[in-house]
């Protein structure tokens, strides 16, 4: 398949690796940014091909992961409300809440539809004229500019029972907290590619310049994550932090303006909670005072009651960097992807998912 | 307007007569069958094989196949993977009200010609019609029954270190294929369904070799889960390449797209056989000749170390361990 089968090649790979264990002589710590990143390492194999001077850790970008306990429940709450229909991406549906999770709202009769765009979202609400059609926006910078348009969409056709829940994340402030907590101490950081498509590379250039930290924005294929490992290993070496670009077929340094325009039409940063982190200011997206009416929070005061955070779960700790999966007591024992006690072990890009699919612990 | 199947089709009244005499019957001829007597009654000397399983496809039909065609092949294809001869079936169709005639016709259609194409006969079915909203349109349960020849051997448990392990061709399309006809996530293939009855195939091995220890359908679950569960009941490992795996373009872009992984995607006309090294070659030479066995390939062989473990080696030459499917396949969020 073009544009895959390219950057799977195992010839160039060998050379990557080939070149990045000769340049790398002094032990180094990368962090990979993205769930999608380290699903990629891990899938492919690449930890075992790197020189033992580097360190792979993974780090915070899972958007469900991230999703704090108490926005779990009020997502959980909204669903329960008779004659809303809950629409949300597909890994959001089994992530354990303080009391419940939305499959098992649903089991006991909320109306939950997994939907693979923000557009099917409103489709339902097209159908479902006498019921409200709350969509649960999870995401970073990647997938908020497609629930703005569905706001705009919204807004167009005079929908008035399409409302999201906005618990949109933005990353580089957090990336800006994990280095200033300085819980973890990086060398370099894998950009992610996704979110760096929509808000370019420019906006990393913080990290290189105020923390001395090497950066490479990455795709998601083993070329494009090798490319990106020996751009910062050749940084490290050099010493000389910078943001490199290895995914230039996506990646522009100032992004995708049209993206960034309906983005910032819609949204303005706020305040959120970060799972694991805690509050950071200005990391999460709200709707603009202009597109209230589609705020669900405001339209349904829904109170979800206390949170508790699962007994014996270190999935803070995992996206904080300073612990992996293999440190916790329930990993793979209590928490399994059939009975997941953590997010991370729930999402397709978290890490405890990850290291349990792919068989982390194993040693050929 | 078409006419449409009626609670009273499945009261055991007249209506349901009309149906098995006109809608089944024709179909299936056989003088077993036709007798309609309470149940079939039959001859038989030796070793049996007797498997049964349920079908609930949605949509019922779909590009390759339909519900009664899977529901034929499946049975027939556990019949075969137990080295069985497929003799005798079972169809019991459970109707939602409401569901056209010609709907149901076109099910019995494709599994008469399934059924023909395998060799085997349908000698007993039932048919009940639910209220609208109590089941899905229809589903079909089976039963089968077949011979097992004097001398043949063929179980989950039989794999051996240094044995090989052969893929009777592509991974994914039926699941594929299925998919993407699903409401709320239609996308274009022009994929087909692999379904297919794969017991002539089976008998076409056996005939070249007395040395094939394990056969399975890859059917939900993929691959990935069916050599998980020869591994754990042989108690040996299996270590396969990643690029002898053979995926369709369109399989694997799908999967891309959707975020799966083809080892997990369902199959139900694809057979993985576990054979000692020696015939590796001979059989795969005679799987090529079968049109259900064209792209056939070594995939892997059987080790002894890590006993339960299925291991993959990966296109840039890292290893890692495949697990069985968990949860269900669900696409990703960004």
């Amino acid at each position: 398949m073009r544009f895959i089968d390219e950057f799977r090649r195992s010839d160039l790979a060998q050379k990557l690796i080939a070149r990045i264990k000769q340049k790398a002589l002094s032990p180094a710590r990368f962090m990979e940014f993205c769930g999608g990143h380290t699903v990629a390492i891990f899938k492919f194999g690449i930890r075992q091909l790197l020189p033992p001077t580097i360190d792979m850790l993974s780090g915070p970008g899972c958007p469900v992961c991230v999703t704090d306990n108490s926005d779990l429940d009020k997502a959980i709450a909204l669903a329960q409300l008779p004659d809303v229909i809950a629409a949300t991406f597909g890994d959001m549906v089994k992530v354990p809440g303080s009391h419940s999770s939305l499959q098992k709202a649903k089991a006991e009769g909320a109306d939950v539809r997994i939907v693979y765009s923000t557009m099917d979202a409103l489709q339902i609400a097209r159908e479902n004229p006498s019921q409200s059609v709350v969509f649960i926006g999870i995401g970073f910078e990647t997938t908020a500019p497609t629930i703005a348009a569905s706001v705009l969409q919204a807004e167009q056709e005079k929908l008035d029972n399409y409302y999201v829940l906005s618990l949109h994340k933005l990353t580089p402030p957090v990336i800006k907290a994990l280095l200033d907590s300085g819980e973890v101490k990086l060398d370099g950081i894998v950009c992610p590619g996704h979110v760096s498509t929509i808000i370019g590379s420019s906006p990393w250039e913080f990290v290189a310049r105020d923390y001395g930290i090497a950066c490479a924005v990455s795709g998601f294929e083993p070329i494009d994550i090798l490319l990106s490992i020996e751009m910062l290993v050749s940084q490290v070496e050099d010493k000389a932090p910078k943001v490199d670009i290895a995914y230039r077929r996506s990646v522009r340094p100032d992004g995708n303006r049209r993206a960034l325009e309906l983005m910032d039409t819609v949204f303005e940063p706020c305040p959120a909670r970060w799972r694991g982190i805690g509050p950071i200011p200005d990391s999460g997206l709200k709707l603009r005072r202009e597109f209230e009416r589609f705020d669900a929070e405001l339209a349904f005061n829904v109170d979800p009651g206390p949170t508790y955070e699962p007994k014996g779960c270190i999935c803070g700790h995992i996206l904080r960097a300073v612990k992996t999966p293999m440190d916790c007591e329930l990993f793979a024992t209590l928490c399994t992807p059939e009975h997941p006690v953590g997010p991370c072990m729930v999402s397709s890009e978290g890490s405890c998912s990850a290291h349990y699919l792919y068989g982390a612990a194993y040693e050929p | 307007m078409s006419r449409k199947i009626l609670l009273a089709h499945g009261s055991g009244g007249k209506l349901a007569h009309d149906l098995v005499e006109k809608g089944f019957l024709p179909a299936f001829r056989n003088p077993l069958l036709a007798k309609l007597d309470d149940s079939a009654v039959f001859e038989f000397k030796g070793r049996l094989a007797f498997t049964t399983d349920s079908y609930v496809v949605n949509p019922i039909f779909f590009r390759g196949g339909d519900i009664g065609k899977l529901a034929v092949c499946g049975t027939v294809n556990d019949l075969a993977m137990v080295g069985a001869m497929p003799l005798y079936l079972s169809l019991s169709f459970i109707i939602e009200e409401g569901l056209p005639q010609s709907d149901l016709e076109k099910v019995v259609d494709s599994a008469r010609r399934a059924a023909d194409e395998a060799g085997i006969q349908i000698i007993t079915g039932d048919t009940k019609v639910v209220d609208r909203g109590s089941a899905d349109k229809l589903f079909i349960n089976t039963a089968g029954i077949g011979m097992v020849a004097e001398g043949v051997d063929i179980s989950g448990w039989n794999a051996k270190p240094g044995d090989q392990v052969l893929l009777s061709g592509t991974i994914g399309d039926h699941g594929i294929a299925v998919l993407s006809q699903r409401e709320g996530l239609t996308f274009s293939t022009e994929l087909e369904s692999d379904c297919a009855p794969l017991n002539n195939l089976v008998t076409e091995m056996l005939r070249a070799s007395s040395q094939v220890h394990c056969l399975r359908d890859p059917t939900r679950g993929g691959l990935a889960t069916s050599l998980n569960e020869l591994a754990r009941q042989s108690k040996v490992s299996i270590r396969i390449v990643e690029d002898k795996v053979p995926v369709r373009e369109e399989v694997f872009a799908a999967c891309e797209m959707l975020g799966f992984d083809p080892l997990y995607v369902a199959n139900e006309g694809k057979l993985v056989a576990i054979v000692a090294a020696a015939d590796a070659e001979q059989l795969l030479a005679v799987m090529h000749r079968n049109r259900y066995g064209r792209d056939a390939a070594i995939i892997g062989e059987v080790r002894e170390e890590h006993p339960g473990r299925v291991v993959l080696k990966t296109k840039l030459g890292a290893s890692r361990i495949i697990d069985m499917l968990v949860g269900d396949l669900l696409p990703r969020i960004c």
